[in-house]
């Protein structure tokens, strides 16, 4: 890639949202959230519990309708499609509280992503396991979560860390252009974290995609991302460089409190 | 070979292989190992019965769909050949036709049941296709000139077929080969093949799917298959393999009508069968089938020997009179279930599995 069209796919977003809102009977989760998310770059959403950031990413990812506002990708409006087409348009996303196949085996997880990706779904005549490729590559995916010995498991069987690293290898396996993970550390033993740390820290080194991140632990966000926003009782209120917000005031009031500030 | 046959879905139980390898023998020889006319229906309605089962698991137990339309499907296939022969008399073509017939108008309704109602949760879909299947029965017994109404009809069907039929001078093993044989052998045949197909169709990537969505729907579509589409096609594979079953039915009993194809009790049967064989494994609807067609026809005369042997004890002959036979039938279901909630395959897999892991 030349630097001039770097240049111009910086200039342009490759996912945004405008005015996204949702209400829950009185209750307004997310509330005129505007934000564009550039190519190659990680974006941490931060935020208290509450503050609406999961519910942001069902509007994105297409779990849940929006009440207004639009969600446009690579330009496109893609407000009103399901969630399996914007999948299939190249969104991916791993989810907060594990959301996986509980009675098929860990590497049968993997490969349904991978054949989904494929395109191989609504193949009836041809043997699942004839497929070799798809095979190896949910294999490969689960070397690098570190879950290739358990793939004969049941998913219902692992640990809850192992189900983590599962949920990122579903992810990995949807081979998406725009990642989403959602709290991919919380729950994790100390010596997990790095395993998955390292994943999204490849995939942003890979610099073509595009990576989206809640996260509570802050030397985590401060490592690897280039932008926070935060989110706060629905609304965004603050959107820059880490530096730039973990020092904002706003920010040390309305998440982190004065106390937890004054390390940080 | 064996692999591409079965579609690599093996047993994975000696027991299980065993008890399929007797079921599939016996269906084989049946008309040579068993005489009179009784025991070859008993035999085709086996037939016939563990497609219809498999078909009705492909929605269940891979699916996760409940469905009490089933035997609607089933009842088109049979009354679509019925009518057709009763009306243009005795012939292939209408074979055909009706065949093809009953085809299309299980496909619309398929379709149009599932698209309308497949987006709605489990129970409000049951329920649906309970109302339906109960206006379809209504109506068939209602439009009497064409179905003959509660009576339903009887027709004659394609020579080769018929009883008075002779493939060939003589006797083999004691029997004439006659239409009856050649009919058997055609539901033998059908049967086979129908339930290899599904094999493959639940072994295919598209099967995997479907135990996805069973398993974790919402998931199955953050992955990005539309899980809409997949019950429909899910849906519609089942109505169409039933079908099918139907019009076995009625070349085999050369009669149709509602009370062999339409009943709720046809469906509850179909129910009991998938449970007891074990749902999401289709060996489970030919092990289900097989027991529990064989206790329908046998355990009253079985009783009747056994009330007969204790007829000097006073309760217990009384308790085994052949006329309490639903009663034991009852008991051993309820048993089963008790038992083997996952079924009589998941049980016998599970202990093969069991076994396995203990002497690896």
């Amino acid at each position: 890639m030349s630097v001039t069209d770097s240049a111009a796919a910086v200039a342009q977003p490759v996912l945004s949202t405008h005015g996204l809102t949702v209400r829950f009977g009185g209750h307004v989760a997310v509330n005129n959230v505007s934000c564009d998310f550039r190519p190659g770059t990680l974006t941490a959403i931060v935020g208290p519990n509450g503050a609406g950031k999961t519910t942001y990413f069902n509007l994105i990812s297409g779990q849940l309708p929006a009440t207004a506002g639009t969600v446009k990708l690579r330009g496109q409006d893609i407000t009103h499609l399901g969630a399996p087409k914007r999948t299939r348009m190249g969104m991916g996303r791993a989810f907060q509280l594990t959301n996986l196949f509980p009675n098929l085996s860990v590497l049968e997880n993997v490969r349904l992503a991978v054949q989904s990706h494929r395109g191989l779904g609504i193949n009836m005549t041809t043997l699942w396991f004839r497929h070799r490729d798809l095979i190896a590559k949910a294999e490969q995916i689960l070397g690098l979560v570190a879950l290739a010995e358990r793939r004969d498991d049941l998913a219902s069987a692992l640990s809850h860390g192992d189900k983590r690293k599962l949920e990122v290898a579903i992810l990995l396996a949807l081979e998406p252009d725009i990642f989403m993970f959602d709290e991919p550390t919380a729950g994790m033993s100390v010596d997990e974290v790095p395993v998955v740390l390292d994943l999204i820290h490849h995939i942003k080194a890979r610099g073509d995609k595009t990576i989206l991140l809640v996260e509570h632990k802050m030397d985590v966000v401060r490592s690897l991302a280039d932008r926070i926003i935060v989110l706060h009782n629905g609304y965004l209120v603050a959107d820059g460089e880490p530096e730039e917000v973990m020092a904002s005031p706003i920010v040390q009031e309305a998440y982190l409190g004065a106390g937890v500030a004054d390390h940080v | 070979m064996l692999t591409t046959l079965l579609s690599g879905d093996f047993p994975r139980s000696r027991a299980l292989s065993v008890l399929l390898l007797l079921v599939l023998v016996g269906l084989a020889l049946a008309p040579f190992l068993v005489h009179g006319a009784r025991a070859l229906n008993v035999a085709a309605t086996i037939c016939i019965f563990v497609v219809l089962v498999a078909s009705y698991d492909l929605q269940l137990g891979y699916t996760g769909i409940v469905s009490f339309a089933h035997t609607m499907f089933y009842g088109i296939g049979a009354y679509g050949v019925g009518i057709a022969l009763h009306a243009m008399g005795p012939g292939w073509g209408p074979v055909a036709l009706g065949t093809a017939a009953a085809l299309a108008i299980s496909l619309v309704l398929a379709l149009v049941i599932g698209l309308f109602s497949l987006r709605v949760r489990a129970i409000f879909y049951a329920m649906i296709t309970l109302a339906v299947a109960a206006a379809f029965a209504v109506l068939a017994s209602q439009l009497s000139d064409i179905t003959g109404g509660e009576d339903g009809r009887s027709f004659k069907v394609p020579e080769i077929l018929q009883p008075s039929f002779r493939l060939m001078d003589g006797e083999i093993l004691g029997r004439a080969i006659d239409g009856r044989v050649v009919t058997y052998y055609l539901v033998f045949a059908s049967a086979l093949a129908l339930f290899l197909l599904m094999l493959r169709i639940v072994n295919s990537p598209f099967g995997r799917v479907l135990q996805a969505i069973r398993e974790n729907d919402f998931r199955a579509e953050a992955l990005g298959y539309r899980t809409v589409v997949y019950r429909t096609l899910a849906n519609c594979l089942g109505a169409l393999v039933a079908t099918l079953a139907g019009v076995l039915m009625a070349l085999w009993l050369r009669y149709v009508g509602p009370k062999t194809t339409l009943s709720f009790e046809v469906m509850t049967d179909i129910l009991l069968m998938v449970v007891i064989g074990g749902m999401g494994t289709l060996y489970g609807a030919v092990v289900g089938s097989a027991l529990f067609i064989l206790a329908q026809n046998y355990l009253q005369a079985l009783m009747g020997q056994a009330s007969e042997a204790l007829s000097g004890v006073p309760f217990l002959s009384q308790l085994f009179h052949p006329d309490r036979w639903l009663l034991w039938l009852g008991v051993l279901f309820v048993l089963s279930v008790y038992f083997f909630p996952t079924g009589i395959v998941g049980k016998l897999r599970a202990g093969a599995l069991a076994r396995s892991q203990k002497s690896p």
